[in-house]
């Protein structure tokens, strides 16, 4: 029979030889096999002692972002919410009042601004909607927790600190892939 | 020492009572670790790394395991054969416990100048008081599985009684043939012709291999893990179990495995005797109490590496179909041990003439 591929393989039906009748040949190679393994190098990566480094495009926990004075960048405009594909993006925006300028950038600021990690899917849709570059994605995971409530993360979980009054903090949250800092 | 009996006799009391206790123990740790190692090279067999949390390296992983089965619920189904069902497990523990009793774990120590000998009972037929030991092994599986009062643990227990009594033919048949050479059912004498001489094994490479296939399917270790058969047969006949009553199913395996490597070991490898070594030279030199623990650390070297066979074997083998098992053991090791004992009956007698 003409097979259709050229993986075909004829089964083997020919009556076991003394040797396979035998049985303990064969043990014997797969002792042999397993015995290799034993003493092979194992891939285990030991979790919270080791971890593996991510990729650079990895996209993970979001960040708000701050300008270089400190500032929220964000501007309550929900695109990143119309973005969103999961619908894990919620806020409440707020005028900003005179004499709160150092705090945000804009005129209207995000007073309320929530991520359902349990929602999101991390596809960083949210990041490329922006046009105040007030989120990116960083190059955590959420944290396991013990209730679905500490998955929605609030703004004091999102936002960097501040780059100012806490400059160490602030450049481990920046990471290894910082953007150029954005003048829009 | 001898005007007084009754002294004399509390002396021996106190000596086999701290022998007892001391084996006793022994074998339940090693059977504890045995859990431990068994995941460990299982693990390693299988390119992973095992239990490395509990403790250093994950050394108290047996006390975490013990610990989380006296935790667990005890059920106890609706049996009218609640007795029994208590009973099999206590059965197999002790059926498990007691072949130690004829096993000679060293040579002689002087303890304040009285002579002690390593072993609990030095029987004139220590080889049938393991083989009837061994068979009521049976028991703590039958009673198990009956008690249970369920279908799939009397079919497992069924499967397991006649496993364990159609390999035990073998087995003994086996040991005839090392018998005709030996010429003793004393544990002591066989062990005392392997000292600094051939070991048995030379003289019965067959038979060896015949009796460790038959430990494997005693023991109820792969491939002849029928009775169990945790994945697909869903545990045989400790189903019903729970709690420590099936820690100790599981732990009197263990320390069957630890005893019939033992017997291996005795029978067939020298048993204490220290390989390469002249042993009465060295019991010179360092004296006889240094010499024993030499012995015994020699006879649990000796005893390791028969357990890392039989966990090797497990985790390289699948198991037999239950036709292939009764095949095996009927067809195949039962003719081959028999014609084992007839050539070697055959050439005791013909050097003998
Ligand atoms: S990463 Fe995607 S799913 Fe998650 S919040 Fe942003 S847009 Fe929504
Ligand atoms: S994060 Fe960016 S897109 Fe989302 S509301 Fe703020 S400014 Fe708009």
């Amino acid at each position: 029979m003409q097979s259709l591929t050229s993986r075909a393989k004829q089964v083997d039906r020919s009556p076991m030889t003394v040797v396979e009748r035998l049985y303990l040949w064969n043990i014997f190679k797969g002792m042999w096999i397993t015995l290799k393994h034993f003493f092979r190098k194992k891939p285990t990566i030991h979790y919270p002692e080791e971890k593996r480094p991510f990729s650079p495009v990895f996209r993970g926990l979001h960040i708000l972002n701050r300008d270089e004075e400190g500032r929220e960048r964000c501007t309550a405009c929900g695109l990143c919410a119309v973005a969103c594909p999961a619908e894990a993006i919620t806020m409440e925006a707020a005028e900003r009042v005179s004499g709160e300028e150092n705090k945000y950038r804009e005129e209207k600021y995000a007073a309320r601004y929530e991520i359902n990690m349990l929602r999101c899917i991390f596809c960083g849709l949210c990041e490329e909607a922006c046009p105040k570059d007030a989120i990116y994605l960083s190059e955590t995971f959420a944290p396991a927790n013990y209730q679905r409530k500490g998955f929605i993360y609030g703004k004091d979980d999102l936002l960097i600190p501040h780059p100012k009054e806490n400059p160490e903090e602030y450049q481990k949250a920046v990471g290894s892939r910082a953007k150029a800092p954005a003048n829009a | 020492m001898h005007s007084s009996l009754l002294v004399v006799d509390w002396f021996f009391l106190l000596e086999k009572l701290i022998m007892i206790i001391a084996i006793v123990s022994v074998s339940l740790v090693i059977a504890m670790y045995e859990t431990y190692f068994e995941r460990k090279i299982a693990a390693y067999l299988q390119d992973r790394r095992g239990p490395n949390r509990a403790g250093p390296f994950g050394l108290l992983q047996p006390l975490a395991d013990g610990l989380k089965l006296f935790m667990k619920e005890e059920i106890i189904p609706n049996t009218p054969n609640k007795f029994l069902f208590i009973l099999g497990p206590c059965l197999a523990m002790l059926t498990a416990m007691m072949t130690s009793a004829v096993i000679p774990w060293g040579g002689t120590i002087d303890v304040f100048g009285r002579p002690v000998s390593l072993q609990i009972a030095d029987i004139n037929i220590g080889i049938l008081f393991i083989f009837g030991v061994v068979s009521m092994g049976v028991y703590g599986i039958m009673i198990g599985g009956w008690a249970s009062n369920n279908k799939f643990s009397l079919l497992a227990a069924l499967r397991g009684a006649s496993q364990v009594i159609s390999y035990e033919l073998p087995m003994g048949l086996s040991l005839i043939a090392l018998l005709f050479i030996t010429g003793s059912l004393k544990m002591s004498a066989i062990v005392g012709g392997q000292l600094d001489q051939l070991y048995n094994i030379t003289y019965q490479p067959l038979g060896f291999l015949i009796f460790f296939i038959c430990a494997l399917a005693e023991c109820n270790r792969t491939p002849f893990d029928l009775p169990e058969a945790e994945n697909e047969l869903n545990f045989g006949y400790h189903q019903e179990y729970s709690s420590m009553k099936l820690g100790f199913y599981l732990f009197a395996e263990y320390i069957n495995m630890f005893i019939s490597s033992v017997v291996m070991a005795t029978l067939f490898f020298g048993g204490y005797d220290i390989p390469f070594v002249n042993d009465a030279a060295l019991g010179q030199s360092i004296g006889a109490n240094w010499l024993a623990v030499l012995e015994a650390i020699s006879l649990i070297g000796k005893v390791a590496i028969f357990i890392f066979t039989f966990m090797w074997i497990r985790w390289t083998i699948p198991r037999f179909r239950y036709d292939q098992l009764m095949n095996l053991g009927w067809k195949g090791l039962i003719p081959l041990s028999l014609i084992n004992m007839l050539i070697t009956a055959a050439v005791v007698l013909w050097l003998k003439k």
